[in-house]
């Protein structure tokens, strides 16, 4: 008689964002998911912060002086490497499955990670200096 | 390598309904055996209650696949020196996403259920293999060197790779999808709606493990990729083929 504790389960759903024993393609389905829920996280936020228009031009004026703090940049520069990580990736999905990408899934990834970062330098020294 | 290495083995132990566990065994191995090897003299030397499946040693039958320091493994043609150093140890559990009956060996009749329900066959005659060379070539081998065909072992493998298969049994999985294209759809109806479906194709979230787990060259993920595509023409053609 089998015992099921090695069985499938959706209580299993943390062990996607285990990196431990994984390879590449793993690794950068984890980052997808990560910055899938960053950015759907982002959305409400910014929902929110909208909201304070409704309270009239004072309040957002004051919410605009509170996020010129560096460390609100220094959030948007996060959701921007998520937004970039993600529709980079999101090409290299497409690639793998409709292009006959699926064979140097790897080497895509390797591109994606390079293009990201020299994009992501650029955005942070445009956010940080201006 | 020449010398012999002192290595432990730390083996999952489970029987019936009780909580699993590890017991660890010591042993004297040569670093070019393979780990199966080591198994085997656990059970030999050491504890003969040791439940495992082994049975061609040389990567056909595919029954002795667990997980070796938490990576997916056939051990039958896994060297020691690969996993381990001398004085190491090396973690063995079973297969993920199947129900363990003891030990090392899981239940993969589930495997076989979908394998026969997408009419999938054991061994491809070379005519009708899909890769374009017939059989894999080895990278790093001479030219006329071949390793083997690229048929599906049905090890499973790649299903215990695949991190959806870890939350959801409803998910076909690697293997299955992979002898679903194997065998092509060739119009059948039946077996078009079983892979286009939200437990088919369409749920493989592109992580690869399967290509990198499967010790045949079968490349599972690549194959879903693929059929992917044939479901795509077949659903297209069949959208004409209504119109009509």
């Amino acid at each position: 008689m089998a015992v099921d504790t090695n069985k499938p389960s959706s209580a299993n759903w943390w062990k996607w964002f285990d990196p431990r024993a994984r390879d590449v393609g793993t690794w950068a389905f984890i980052l997808n998911r990560i910055t899938a829920l960053g950015l759907t996280l982002y959305l409400f936020l910014h929902l929110v912060v909208l909201s304070t228009l409704a309270q009239g031009p004072q309040a957002y004026e004051s919410f605009l002086n509170l996020i010129k703090n560096p460390i609100y940049t220094f959030g948007e520069l996060l959701v921007v490497i998520a937004g970039i990580y993600h529709g980079l990736n999101g090409i290299r999905i497409g690639w793998t499955t409709f292009f006959k990408g699926a064979p140097i899934q790897k080497q895509i990834l390797y591109v994606v990670l390079v293009v990201a970062l020299i994009f992501i330098i650029f955005f942070a020294i445009r956010m940080f200096t201006t | 390598m020449s010398t012999n290495w002192n290595i432990t083995l730390r083996i999952n132990r489970q029987k019936g309904q009780n909580a699993p566990h590890f017991d660890d065994f010591t042993l004297e191995v040569h670093p070019d055996e393979y780990l199966l090897d080591a198994i085997e003299r656990v059970w030999a030397y050491h504890d003969r209650s040791l439940v495992f499946a082994h049975a061609c040693h040389h990567s056909t039958c595919g029954a002795c696949g667990m997980r070796v320091n938490g990576v997916e493994k056939l051990t039958c043609i896994t060297p020691i020196h690969e996993v381990t150093k001398d004085g190491g140890i090396v973690k063995i559990e079973p297969m993920r996403n199947f129900p363990v009956i003891s030990d090392l060996v899981v239940d993969l009749s589930s495997l076989y259920a979908r394998m026969e329900m997408v009419g999938h066959r054991a061994v491809l005659p070379l005519s009708e293999e899909p890769a374009k060379i017939g059989v894999a070539r080895v990278v790093h081998a001479p030219d006329d060197d071949y390793l083997r065909l690229s048929d599906c072992i049905e090890c499973g493998l790649c299903i215990s790779a695949c991190p959806i298969a870890t939350t959801t049994s409803d998910y076909l999985g690697p293997a299955i999808l992979a002898g679903a294209q194997q065998h092509g759809l060739n119009g059948d109806e039946n077996l078009l709606s079983l892979v286009d479906c939200v437990n088919g194709v369409w749920r493989c979230h592109h992580a690869f493990e399967c290509n990198e787990a499967c010790p045949s060259f079968v490349d599972p993920g690549t194959k879903i990729m693929e059929l992917r595509n044939a479901v795509i023409v077949a659903r297209i053609k069949s959208l004409f083929a209504s119109g009509k």
